[in-house]
């Protein structure tokens, strides 16, 4: 096994994951991450809710959290709070994050605290049965939903601009080294970090939409998906039924535990 | 200049049989087993460019320049 694995991973593998599934690919791209990133693994927190994806912090050779179902942000601002010179990686699911734990989404985004927060969109709940999810695309089928969904499309990048995230970015498992890269600029950016994984689910979502086999999933990201810079010349018909992948946006944030701190500075009389 | 050769492993015991590094390896380096696992059939067409090690979902395949050719 390679070096970088052994080094990131606890080596109790094989993991939980369906064959195909695309959040081993995930956490291999972070393990990469890690790799460049050089940072002492002790000062290192991974957070997960509930989920297929959330799993992925049994298999880290990091401090480690799993928390209760969507409230892995909470859990992740807590740590932050009480050790800032942490670095916290937050992994969550599609239902986890934008359903279960939606709120507590919106108020991570707005607080824009450090961290780096990967979800990993698989368009379903997998581990419960293949329910659909709010990020399950419109007329997509799965067990809850056999003749496709009748809820439009949910963007989760635009709610994270929206509700203030000061990076934003979209990667797929197609285009690996990039979501590395996503991972490495999203850890170095001193804000509240939102990177949306298009990941796959051969099994739960795959197998309703008659794209069974994952390196069918893996190619339809292939070609379905355009780089912001490619996008930003195209019409909006053009980009209409495209992913957009890339960092979507970015501002310099002004960052929760730093302003915290200086707050109890200036009331303990450090700074006038 | 001769051509850089890697060595392709595929530790069959992690291995899941998902095919997406047969699809994905523009040089068909590998085969399938009867299970549907993956297998090296011609590692010498490998041009290390490290998709199939980087979509690998069970982390079981790794190529590696090749030493002393």
């Amino acid at each position: 096994m390679k070096e970088i694995y052994k080094e990131y991973f606890r080596g109790n593998l094989p993991h939980i994951w369906c064959s195909g599934c695309g959040n081993g690919i995930v956490m291999s791209a972070w393990a990469r991450a890690m790799d460049q990133l050089q940072l002492d693994k002790n000062q290192c927190v991974g957070v997960s809710g509930i989920g297929c994806s959330s799993r992925i912090t049994g298999y880290l050779d990091i401090n480690t959290l799993h928390t209760a179902h969507g409230r892995a942000l909470p859990f992740a601002t807590g740590v932050k709070m009480a050790k800032p010179e942490m670095h916290v990686f937050v992994f969550s699911g599609d239902g986890d994050c934008a359903a279960i734990g939606g709120n507590h989404f919106i108020h991570a985004c707005r607080r824009d605290m450090d961290m780096t927060l990967i979800v990993f969109n698989n368009h379903i709940y997998g581990m419960t049965g293949g329910q659909f999810s709010p990020l399950t695309p419109f007329g997509k089928k799965s067990t809850t939903s056999p003749y496709g969904t009748v809820d439009p499309d949910f963007d989760l990048c635009k709610l994270a601009i929206g509700a203030g995230a000061s990076f934003v970015a979209r990667g797929d498992i197609f285009h690996a080294k990039q979501l590395t890269d996503l991972i490495v600029e999203a850890h170095n950016h001193p804000g509240f970090a939102v990177i949306e994984v298009m990941a796959t689910c051969p099994i739960s979502y795959g197998r309703h939409n008659k794209i069974p086999k994952p390196a069918d999933m893996v190619n339809y990201l292939k070609e379905n998906t355009v780089s912001k810079v490619r996008a930003d010349k195209m019409t909006p018909e053009e980009v209409a039924d495209k992913i957009v992948v890339g960092i979507l946006h970015q501002h310099e944030p002004l960052e929760y535990t730093k302003e915290y701190a200086k707050l109890v500075k200036r009331l303990q009389g450090g700074e006038k | 200049m001769a051509k850089k050769l890697y060595n392709v492993t595929v530790q069959e015991k992690l291995c899941k049989a998902c095919g997406i590094c047969i699809a994905l390896c523009p040089t068909k380096v590998f085969g399938a087993t009867a299970e549907g696992k993956a297998n090296v059939n011609n590692a010498d067409a490998c041009t290390g460019c490290l998709t199939c090690e980087m979509h690998c979902p069970d982390f079981c395949v790794e190529v590696e320049a090749r030493e002393n050719e």
